[in-house]
């Protein structure tokens, strides 16, 4: 079959670090490519040979491309050309087996995830400078910031985008759609390597099982051995009520988050009362999580110009017991650092209570006391927690640093 | 056109004559001594001038005849009115009705609504260019459409080349938003205030002629005169010598770019961590949102840490204006100014000085204000490994901006380039900058959102910063990073040999060439 063509990706005025890709099948002749770009004295040469070996490594061998270039990085380009061949059925479907595995370090279950930053999964202006702003985690959004007929387009990018930005250290987290399509994400984007998978509107442990399966066999196929987490968002009555299974449904869940306006909206109530209407389902939120040992974590706060009000939002949730919450902007980002750090206050207290113990254990004692203060072993606990987050956070003066 | 070439002591191919006149090749920072006397205008015999001193003429026509305008003249203009400049064009258009060819034409500054200076150009009136040219002039004189070459300069270096005699202005057409029949004029006050005519001052000084033209005349005496109308020789009133929205943009805004906001909190922080920020410190910034948001970053750690500045300079913008009312400065020393909130300023707040290229920048004389700045936060469009830096060509050699007063401000105390580490996939570290405006031992500082390069001339720098927490790199690190992202080293701009404009160093010596680029190579492969 000849003649077949599609387009992908976006150009014209306005438009930043994206390209739009016209791809023509044609019977004979090799690869053509008509390139406009923004960037054409400066890498012009090198886009039409990424472009050449990109869809040579597909299998494409016949084609003419059109390109409109506007200033795309390499990892956007590779994108959406796939995007192009994909759409006008070009592709027939690779190996998994011969994906390598990413060289970056899997993260822990335990890290710290005090922020994460939203960032549109089919954007990829937003994307190479994420990771300046320090987050502690990153979402490529593949759900409700993409338009439905882009899906394919946001997965190819997304997963570009896990395989070849730098973000600076930040847990790499991909927000899947709803189940049976968020299966489709995973394929595309499990060969990259995320840290961890979000899969939204969970009501139904059932469904964070089947993602687990999933990873499980696509983790089995690509022969690697790396740790990919889930989080599951509880976005309705009935995924609140279910939290407690949803957060214990498998050994990938390392935390459990809830999305305020869905809920809200399944709840029948209005915006203006949001904390109030649904403290209950962030509550049970927490318990479920801390019950089934994963992190609380909250949902984001809307109004990004609004810095002193996501502060006292942050002073509550944290209150409630949350470890962190989203960002739907950088500039959120130290504030909910600041927020959900321990403070030097508790910090001090803790390493006291943690001193206290371990004396107490040197000397045989069975009773931890501080002053005139008995301490028992669920307020250790506590203090050990925050001076190991402490530490993580690079809040804690070890001894002998030389900090 | 050109008699020949020579490589100059920044390894720059210059010509030895443009447009007629001879060069000195740049011979390196503070080595060229010229000798003589400066320029000076004709003598004038007040006998000849309106005794009631009105100097009021009916039209811009009739003044440029009865001040003789002739083919082949040099006419000037200022830019303080910025886009919404309509005298200029009403000068040449004018000349066109008279029948003159081949003036040139030699403005403080151009903006996109000169785009017809163009046509005047293809018609004969205007010969070439003498200042900067963005936009549609820019690319005009780019693909070597231009009769003679362009000549770039600082606004001190401007100053710089008519006091000295490089130059010699005609006639002066000076738009002034308030006036008197005698000449005098200012620009913070009238329907078309611009702020300070520090521009046009020398021009008032050294030209043969000089008109007035005003759209806000007032009666004697006009004060403040920033120009004084002892140098005018008419007066024209107009109803309009501007669009007043596009004079001044009501409000400069501060960046809102996540990105930029990094770069301007970074150079903030670098001047605090170094420790420039003291008590009677000075500093200056433009008006672009990068360097706003240095200046509100910067203020922030000035409250922190109860330090005020002495002065600072501007563009003022309401951003300064905030930090003179809070008492956070004791001085604006005003070059241009920007927004509403500085015109208003300027002409109510005697804190808030209206300066010239003269006291500011001009090299050429008993020193100037620019060195005396402990810091100035400036843009690039390249920084090389070196430091050296170009601020009037994009990447692939096509004239983009001015220079304005961004070589003048390499003589602060520190010299910070704050700028994003790539645009539009484009590195702003290259191995050699396509056009040399700025030499790197006068650059001290490189501040991207990615990290921080300090130029190795400067231990001191390097040592007092040893302790922060700032991202301080290599700038080959810098440069390596960002090739990483951007996908390679890019390709250096293809240049042909024929050169469109010079770059002036401050001193008048020819710091580099602007050469034609080659046309844009076949999209077909």
């Amino acid at each position: 079959m000849t003649g077949r063509s599609a387009e992908a990706g976006f150009a014209g005025r306005g438009v930043r670090s994206d390209l739009r890709v016209k791809i023509e099948e044609r019977e004979d002749g090799g690869l053509t490519v008509d390139l406009q770009s923004k960037v054409e004295a400066y890498y012009g040469a090198a886009i039409r040979d990424q472009v050449r070996d990109e869809l040579e490594h597909l299998g494409v061998e016949n084609a003419t491309v059109t390109i409109q270039d506007m200033g795309a990085l390499p990892f956007t380009i590779a994108a959406r050309v796939e995007t192009a061949a994909l759409r006008a059925g070009l592709l027939e479907d690779k190996a998994l087996d011969a994906v390598p595995e990413p060289d970056r370090v899997p993260t822990e279950r335990g890290r710290v995830r005090r922020s994460r930053l939203y960032l549109p999964g089919n954007d990829p202006k937003y994307m190479v400078n994420a990771g300046l702003y320090g987050p502690d985690a990153v979402i490529l959004d593949l759900e409700d910031s993409v338009h439905p007929a882009e899906k394919d387009s946001a997965r190819l990018l997304v997963a570009n985008a896990v395989r070849h930005v730098d973000f600076a250290g930040a847990e790499i987290m991909v927000r899947i759609n709803q189940l049976p399509a968020g299966l489709e994400d995973l394929a595309a984007v499990i060969p990259s390597g995320p840290d961890l998978i979000l899969i939204p509107k969970v009501e139904d442990p059932a469904e964070v099982q089947e993602v687990d399966r999933t990873i499980t066999t696509m983790l089995e196929t690509l022969e690697w051995h790396r740790s990919i987490w889930i989080m599951p968002i509880l976005e309705s009555a009935l995924g609140i009520e279910s939290a407690f299974d949803i957060a214990r449904s498998c050994d990938r869940v390392v935390a459990l988050t809830v999305g305020l306006e869905d809920l809200m909206a399944d709840l029948g109530v209005s915006g203006s009362a949001k904390e109030q209407a649904t403290h209950y389902a962030r509550a049970r939120i927490v318990n479920a999580a801390v019950a089934a040992s994963v992190q609380p974590i909250d949902s984001v706060y809307a109004d990004v110009s609004d810095l002193d009000g996501l502060t006292s939002w942050c002073e509550r949730s944290k209150a409630l017991g949350f470890q962190g919450m989203g960002c739907l902007h950088p500039r959120q980002i130290p504030i909910v650092h600041d927020a959900f750090a321990p403070t030097p206050k508790e910090i001090e207290r803790a390493q006291a209570i943690v001193a206290a113990f371990e004396q107490a254990q040197k000397e045989g004692l069975a009773i931890v006391s501080i002053g005139s203060k008995m301490i028992d072993a669920p307020i250790v606990q506590r203090a050990a927690k925050i001076v190991e987050q402490a530490r993580a956070l690079g809040l804690l003066l070890e001894e002998g640093s030389g900090q | 056109m050109t008699a020949g070439f020579t490589e100059n002591a920044a390894g720059r191919i210059v010509p030895t004559v443009v447009n007629g006149h001879e060069q000195t090749p740049y011979r390196g920072i503070g080595r060229h001594r010229p000798v003589g006397n400066k320029a000076g205008p004709p003598i004038r015999v007040s006998s000849d001038y309106p005794v009631n001193g009105d100097k009021r003429v009916a039209s811009l026509q009739e003044a440029l005849e009865r001040c003789g305008l002739a083919d082949g003249m040099v006419v000037s203009t200022h830019h303080h009115l910025r886009n919404g400049d309509r005298v200029a064009l009403s000068l040449l258009n004018t000349a066109k009705d008279m029948g003159i060819r081949d003036l040139t034409w030699f403005p403080s500054a151009s903006f996109p609504c000169h785009e017809p200076v163009i046509d005047l150009m293809e018609a004969g009136v205007v010969h070439h260019i003498e200042g900067s040219m963005n936009g549609p002039l820019g690319e005009y004189c780019s693909k070597g459409k231009m009769r003679g070459l362009g000549v770039l300069r600082s606004h001190g270096g401007r100053w710089q080349a008519i006091s000295d005699g490089e130059i010699h202005i005609d006639i002066a057409v000076i738009a002034a938003p308030c006036a008197d029949m005698f000449g005098n004029a200012n620009g913070a006050r009238g329907k078309s205030a611009c702020g300070s005519l520090g521009f046009a001052l020398a021009d008032s000084l050294y030209a043969d002629h000089v008109i007035v033209v005003t759209d806000g005349l007032v009666p004697f005496p006009c004060v403040p005169w920033q120009i004084q109308g002892n140098n005018v020789d008419y007066v024209v009133e107009v109803p309009s010598i501007g669009d007043p929205s596009k004079i001044v943009s009501g409000t400069t805004q501060i960046t809102k770019s996540p990105d930029r906001l990094i770069i301007a909190e970074f150079a903030a922080r670098f001047v605090r961590d170094a420790g420039i920020l003291r008590d009677g410190f000075s500093f200056q910034a433009g008006a672009g949102g990068i360097s706003l948001a240095f200046t509100a970053f910067l203020a922030d750690m000035m409250r922190d840490a109860g330090a005020t500045a002495r002065f600072v300079r501007g563009g003022s913008t309401r951003v300064l204006v905030d930090m003179l009312q809070e008492g956070l400065t004791d001085y604006i020393l005003d070059g241009q100014t920007f927004d509403l909130s500085g015109i208003q300023s300027i002409a109510t707040d005697p804190r808030h000085v209206a300066t010239s290229p003269f006291t500011s920048y001009n090299f050429n004389g008993k020193g100037n204000f620019a060195s005396m700045v402990d810091a100035v936060v400036l843009g690039a469009t390249e920084v090389d490994v070196d430091f050296n830096a170009n601020v009037v060509t994009h990447s692939d050699g096509r004239l983009l901006h001015g220079i304005g007063g961004w070589q003048n401000c390499l003589f602060a105390g520190c010299t910070i380039l704050a700028m994003p580490s790539f645009r539009d996939r484009n590195p702003v570290i290259r191995d050699r900058v396509t056009t040399l405006t700025g030499p790197g031992e006068l650059i001290d500082v490189v501040v991207t959102e990615r990290g921080i390069a300090i130029n190795p001339r400067r231990q001191d720098l390097i040592d007092a910063t040893k302790a922060s927490d700032l991202p301080i790199v290599d700038i080959r690190r810098l440069q390596a990073d960002v090739e990483h992202i951007c996908g390679g080293k890019p390709e250096p701009a293809v240049l042909t040999d024929q050169p469109v404009a010079v770059i002036k160093w401050v001193d008048g010596t020819v710091l580099d060439t602007v050469w034609q680029p080659r046309v844009d190579p076949d999209p077909h492969s």
